[in-house]
């Protein structure tokens, strides 16, 4: 399956993945109001993490695992891989008992305080590819077909 | 081949997609004493408390038993495995044949003999969804109820009840709650969280007897003398490997169902997963009953793909809880008290007020153990620094910090996770 992958010496540490996944969730699909205006301001399913300053820096986000820890960890049920090998969850059925969050080794599930609710990575099911990775200046996202490892 | 497997929670689920990775053509019957297909067992809590609704219950996407083709046998137990012969004996009188079996039938609640406990009506374990429901059902009528066990059943038992409006006292043996899965500072702020919602937490301490007349609880008396008034009780003190009717089989019982690295029990063709079963701990390579819901669900996987002949190996359990209690977040993971603390190095972050606690437990250079309250966030790093033997001596102190990631370790680790090919473009 396609997945994405990081590049971390050609990133820069701008966050535009952040904001791209963050408008892509919205209702709007405007960067403005999703971060001003919007009822529910949505939470980045990537993480741009950085050291030193910024000198280095990454994107990281879910490896849609072959044996997902977080499905399995999950007592709901909520998160399930579909025929494509997207791991997704519905978050009507998730209770916020943050399982995912203790067994992704990846750190890609983040949590909706707000909404008890937890929050991953989708691969933006109504694109061609993922905003983050549209969004990626410096090509240091890439999304293509590989292995998880 | 005929698959058969008994017990339909999350090891049976984890098996069952094991198999059919492997064998797309073999049938798969599933036994359940229980009368509801696979459910989020741990969600009953929150049933009870009314957080969700019984729709909610449902483990599986509504086609999955279709879509396996599995045969579902609800309301069926079973008495008897027939080793020889190759059968299974339900307590209805009806054998069925099985050429792999599998049996994954959990815990049974654990309910020691209490004075007085015997003929009482409103007593209690909280393992099932009609134990949840039972409770919900004659909720009306409760006013007080005595938890006895501090763990993570009883605790969740209590959050659920007060959340319906009970007056709850859980009385705890230890010196303090979620002995076993947490430690010292982490159980003080959970307590203090029970506390200040007005639970009444009781440690060292025990029930000797349970008082009432006839079927009716006025209360219990406790080892101090103490007098606790309820007109219900929780027993919540632990689950013991669900194996009884082994009893008189060729197949090897100790605490739990003695099973290789494949799952295989002593009994060639015959499986064990899940909270029934005793497989290999991560650590000590000891061979332990661990209750653990991932950990349940990857030993199916195991048995699943190894009863279909498929090369699986089992990892090692590692023990992992993530509960909430009373809006505080809790994880812990791996040996978070450790005995001798010599050969351990413990790091700590700790504030009390804000209901925040992180710690970190390393030996040889290696992390094995986590406790975090609060902020839990990525918390699953850790899990994987811990399966990975990953050498944390460069990075340690950086552990203990909440915003701790993948920045902070070595580049050829994060280069493997992030980008495996080396430079994809």
């Amino acid at each position: 399956m396609k997945r994405i992958y990081t590049l971390e010496d050609v990133c820069i540490g701008c966050h535009l993945c952040e904001v791209a996944c963050i408008t892509e969730h919205s209702q709007s699909k405007n960067p403005i109001k999703a971060f001003l205006h919007d009822a529910e301001r949505q939470i980045s399913r990537c993480t741009v993490e950085e050291w030193d300053g910024g000198i280095v820096s990454l994107s990281t986000t879910c490896r849609h695992c072959d044996e997902p820890d977080c499905l399995r960890a999950c007592i709901s049920g909520a998160i399930q891989k579909n025929d494509a090998g997207v791991v997704r969850i519905d978050t009507e059925q998730c209770v916020g008992c943050w399982s995912c969050v203790m067994a992704c080794p990846y750190g890609a599930i983040q949590r909706n305080l707000a909404k008890k609710k937890a929050n991953k990575c989708d691969l933006c099911p109504d694109r061609k590819s993922p905003a983050c990775v549209d969004a990626c200046p410096n090509r240091a996202l890439i999304y293509q077909e590989g292995s998880q490892k | 081949m005929n698959y058969v497997i008994i017990g339909n929670s999350v090891a049976a689920v984890g098996a069952i997609r094991g198999i059919r990775s492997v064998d797309g053509e073999g049938n798969i019957t599933v036994i359940s004493r229980e009368r509801h297909i696979a459910y989020g067992r741990p969600l009953i809590s929150y049933l009870l408390g009314g957080l969700i609704t019984e729709k909610r219950m449902a483990y599986l996407p509504e086609d999955f038993y279709s879509k396996h083709r599995v045969n579902l046998l609800l309301n069926a137990e079973v008495v008897g495995v027939d080793t020889g012969s190759g059968v299974v004996h339900l307590a209805a009188g009806d054998t069925i044949s099985y050429d792999r079996l599998l049996i994954a039938t959990g815990g049974d609640p654990f309910v020691p003999p209490i004075e007085g406990l015997a003929g009482k009506e409103r007593v209690f374990t909280f393992t099932t969804w009609d134990d949840a429901a039972a409770l919900k059902g004659i909720s009306h009528d409760i006013d007080r109820v005595v938890v006895i066990g501090g763990g993570l059943i009883g605790l969740k038992a209590a959050e659920g009840l007060h959340l319906l409006g009970k007056r709850i006292a859980v009385v705890e043996l230890a010196d303090r709650v979620l002995s076993s899965a947490f430690d010292r500072s982490a159980g003080r702020i959970v307590a203090k969280k029970m506390k200040a919602n007005g639970i009444d937490v009781l440690t060292e301490e025990t029930v000797v007897r349970v008082e009432g007349e006839g079927g009716e609880i006025t209360g219990v008396t406790l080892k101090s003398g103490d007098f606790v008034p309820c007109d219900t009780v929780i027993v919540a003190i632990g689950v013991r490997p669900a194996a009884g009717f082994l009893t008189g089989s060729t197949i090897e019982v100790n605490r739990g169902i003695v099973v290789d690295d494949t799952m295989e029990t002593s009994a060639r063709g015959i499986f064990a997963a899940g909270d029934v079963a005793e497989a290999r701990e991560f650590f000590s390579g000891n061979k332990n009953p661990l209750p653990i819901w991932p950990d349940a669900y990857i030993q199916g996987d195991v048995a699943g793909v190894s009863m279909a002949g498929g090369a699986k190996s089992y990892s090692g359990g590692l023990a992992m809880n993530s509960i909430e209690f009373f809006k505080v977040s809790t994880i812990s993971m791996g040996i978070t008290n450790p005995t001798d603390p010599d050969s351990f190095e413990v790091l700590t972050y700790q504030d009390t007020e804000n209901y925040q606690y992180r710690k970190i437990v390393i030996e040889d250079n290696f992390l094995v153990g986590a406790v975090l309250v609060g902020s839990v966030e990525r918390a699953g790093i850790l899990a994987g620094l811990i399966r990975e033997k990953i050498d944390v001596s460069p990075f340690k102190e950086r552990l203990l910090a909440h915003d701790f990631g993948f920045i902070h370790l070595p580049r050829e680790i994060r280069n493997t996770l992030f980008a495996p090919m080396g430079k994809v473009a």
